[in-house]
């Protein structure tokens, strides 16, 4: 094996981890939001990314069925669509549910796993036990060689271009917005910040909200790279959480930085071992950092 | 005399606290054996085996605020320790002869292994199985918590990393199907020192052997719980700093009561081991460790005998579910960890606290009433004084009471208020 070929064989793989990294960091993002602002451990995240998937494979028949010309577009309404039924649910759960148990995060952990197994229940009897996969437009299919010997899939750098927006939103939506300020005083002192007249309740359940529309984007994210299951959400769950909590729980940046190591890891070491002995090794190092260093990557400074 | 003796017997029951573990113990070990074919009562068997854990949940949980998600990890080390054990004696070489190489466990030789992996040799032997059991889970627990738990981490942290614990040894047990038996597990198992567990006598004898080990385990936490350590646990579960700040080493407390939990769901495994007679990664997993936590929660998290009630509770309710409606048991089982959380959080032992004890007393006050209207007062209190004792049983004192307040436990000599534990 010559050196360039080698050479090829570590960018593609490099590139596997980096779909595997926009995954990761788009259900840590949602659930550094809800998690690291709120504090609330939603379980559930998984189903909500479910959600987006869903949507994106809804769509996906309906154009199929009756608008055949719009099957090249669709998909960007979709992502969009899947961002808001998402989000709808997660506004009608919080409402329902999240907002009686803000001072017991452990019930939380426990309540949202009940609606996690719901969920899962409500995929398989009304969408079908099979796993599903939409059509995907034209332009998401094949790839892209720079020179010979590279394949660099263009789904992948699709999903790439979707995480780098969707982050740069949240990120400017956190630190640019009213929302983000409203949700940056609760989170720094929530007394304080009811007294001076911000609505903490409402601000929740917005975070909450978003959080899990931004997992519905995971979703629509997924459904280019695999194929989706009533629990497909779940299998990510662990994953997601060890991602934020390894990159500090109140900080973006750091659940940035612990997706990309997380991914890269799990990918690299794919390519040296078994798929299941890269998991134990990747998990098992974080676990092991954790305990060494449990503030995560990047702490946060607030004292609480 | 007699009369004297009785009642003094009487007054020892209610000062330990024993009404309700009488009771449990009286279903168990006579009720149900009278009432059930060996077939039901192996099912019982099974299910109180993850009684263990469910009482270790309520030592570490509901008395220490440590929650778990990852109790199938040592209920799956306990298990596959026993497993080793009996799977090493059931493939000796001459029922394994037709194997290439006879004389190793049968998933090792599907998988081309040749020769017996170090480390399961000293499984050939009872007693270090049986040592396995109880120290590699415990141990396992103490290194984790101690880890954690020394840097101040607790609450929903260390419950995320107990999960991720879990989901590796899953996917590392799949992984390493030569050595581990992989999704199958440990199967075939049939005699343990050359007595066939496969038998409906054996059947019956284990099933009491998890009896009586259970009830010891749940009067040893009892005795932990009315000992000046449950006093303490409960203390720092509520107001973590002013124990520290009383000169206390919080840190070694909490780890207490996690190994604990994990000694306990180890029995728990290897028990389920011998009855069940396999072992598989699939009682290891985050979905089987969280519903562990379940059956603590249903039984109620504060009370031992409650959390076996809820174990078996659950597990019928899984069984008869998912045999007659396997879609309505998922949403039942979403209903029940929502269920648990939002209306009953102190589960079955709370709703017998704050409803049908003080109907039962009630009850009793007025059968007692009209047949000796002259009674003295003492009489008439009678019941009362009833429901104190048992309220010292059946919850701890710090449990919220139906009105809601916080109850100080005699010689703790703090004030000790709020609700659940604390996050990081």
């Amino acid at each position: 094996m010559s050196v360039s070929e080698m050479l090829n064989i570590g960018m593609m793989q490099g590139f596997a981890g980096l779909s595997l990294f926009a995954v990761l960091l788009l259900m840590g993002l949602g659930l550094a939001i809800i998690f690291g602002q709120m504090g609330v451990i939603n379980m559930a995240h998984g189903e909500f990314m479910t959600i987006g998937a869903y949507t994106i494979y809804l769509f996906s028949t309906i154009t199929e069925n009756h608008f055949p010309k719009l099957v090249q577009s669709y998909f960007i309404f979709a992502i969009i669509a899947a961002f808001f039924i998402a989000f709808a649910v997660g506004w009608f759960i919080e409402w329902s549910l999240i907002r009686h148990l803000y001072k017991r995060p452990l019930d939380t952990l426990l309540a949202t796993w009940g609606i996690s197994l719901g969920m899962q229940q409500i995929f398989r009897s009304f969408i079908g036990p099979k796993e599903v996969s939409p059509t995907l437009p034209d332009w998401l299919m094949g790839s892209w060689s720079p020179h010979e010997g590279l394949d660099i899939p263009i789904n992948g750098m699709f999903v790439m271009a979707l995480t780098l927006v969707v982050t740069g939103g949240v990120l400017l939506a956190l630190y640019k917005s009213r929302w983000g300020l409203r949700v940056r005083a609760t989170v720094a002192n929530r007394t304080m910040a009811n007294a001076i007249g911000i609505n903490t309740k409402k601000t929740d359940r917005l975070t909450f909200a978003i959080g899990c529309g931004i997992a519905g984007i995971a979703g629509a994210a997924f459904t280019t790279i695999g194929s989706t299951g009533p629990t497909s959400g779940s299998l990510y769950i662990v994953d997601a959480f060890l991602v934020v909590t390894f990159g500090g729980a109140a900080s973006l940046l750091g659940t940035m930085a612990s997706a990309f190591g997380i991914a890269q890891m799990q990918s690299i070491s794919e390519f040296f071992m078994t798929g299941s002995m890269a998991r134990v090794i990747t998990l098992l190092t974080i676990v092991l950092i954790l305990m060494m260093r449990p503030q995560g990557l990047f702490a946060s400074k607030i004292r609480r | 005399m007699i009369s004297k003796l009785l009642s003094s017997l009487k007054t020892w029951i209610d000062q330990r606290g024993l009404n309700g573990f009488i009771i449990l113990a009286i279903l168990l070990a006579v009720v149900f054996p009278l009432a059930m074919d060996s077939f039901r009562l192996n099912l019982v068997g099974k299910y109180l085996t993850y009684g263990f854990v469910a009482i270790g949940l309520v030592m570490a949980w509901g008395y220490g605020g440590v929650l778990s998600l990852g109790q199938g990890v040592f209920f799956g080390l306990g298990g596959y320790a026993m497993a080793m054990f009996l799977k090493l004696e059931a493939s000796d070489p001459i029922s394994t002869k037709i194997q290439s190489t006879p004389g190793i466990p049968d998933f090792m030789d599907w998988n081309q292994i040749t020769a017996l992996p170090i480390w399961w040799e000293p499984f050939r032997h009872l007693p270090f199985a049986l040592l396995a059991v109880l120290v590699v889970p415990t141990l396992l627990a103490f290194i984790i918590s101690f880890a954690m738990f020394k840097r101040r981490v607790g609450g929903v942290y260390f419950a995320i990393i107990t999960q991720a614990v879990a989901l590796i040894l899953t996917v590392l047990i799949i992984g390493q199907q030569g050595y581990t038996g992989g999704v199958n597990g440990i199967t075939d198992l049939k005699t343990m020192l050359g007595w066939d567990t496969r038998t409906n006598s054996a059947k019956y004898i284990l099933y009491f052997v998890t009896v009586a080990l259970l009830l010891a385990s749940i009067y040893g936490c009892q005795w932990i719980q009315k000992s000046k350590l449950g006093t303490l646990l409960l203390a720092m579960r509520d107001k973590e700093d002013r124990v520290r700040f009383s000169g206390y080493d919080v840190a070694m407390f909490k780890v207490f009561a996690f190994c604990l939990a994990a000694f306990l769901s180890a029995i728990g495994g290897a028990l389920f081991t011998l009855q069940v007679g396999f072992m598989s990664a699939s009682f290891v997993g985050i979905v089987p460790s969280i519903e562990m936590v379940i059956f603590a929660a249903v039984g109620g998290r504060m009370s031992l005998v409650g959390a076996v009630y809820g174990t078996l509770l659950v597990n019928f309710g899984k069984t008869y579910f998912s045999e007659s409606f396997p879609d309505l048991w998922l949403f039942l089982m979403a209903a029940l960890f929502i269920g648990v959380v939002m209306a009953f959080p102190d589960g079955l032992a709370g709703l017998w606290e704050s409803h049908i004890k003080g109907w039962l007393a009630r009850g009793r006050a007025a059968l007692r009433k009209p047949k000796n209207p002259d009674a003295p007062p003492s009489q008439i209190v009678q019941p009362d004084a009833d429901v104190m004792t048992m309220q010292e049983i059946g919850s701890p004192p710090l449990a919220r009471s139906a009105s809601g307040s916080p109850r100080v436990p005699s010689g703790a000599g703090m004030q000790v208020s709020g609700i659940q534990g604390q996050s990081a």
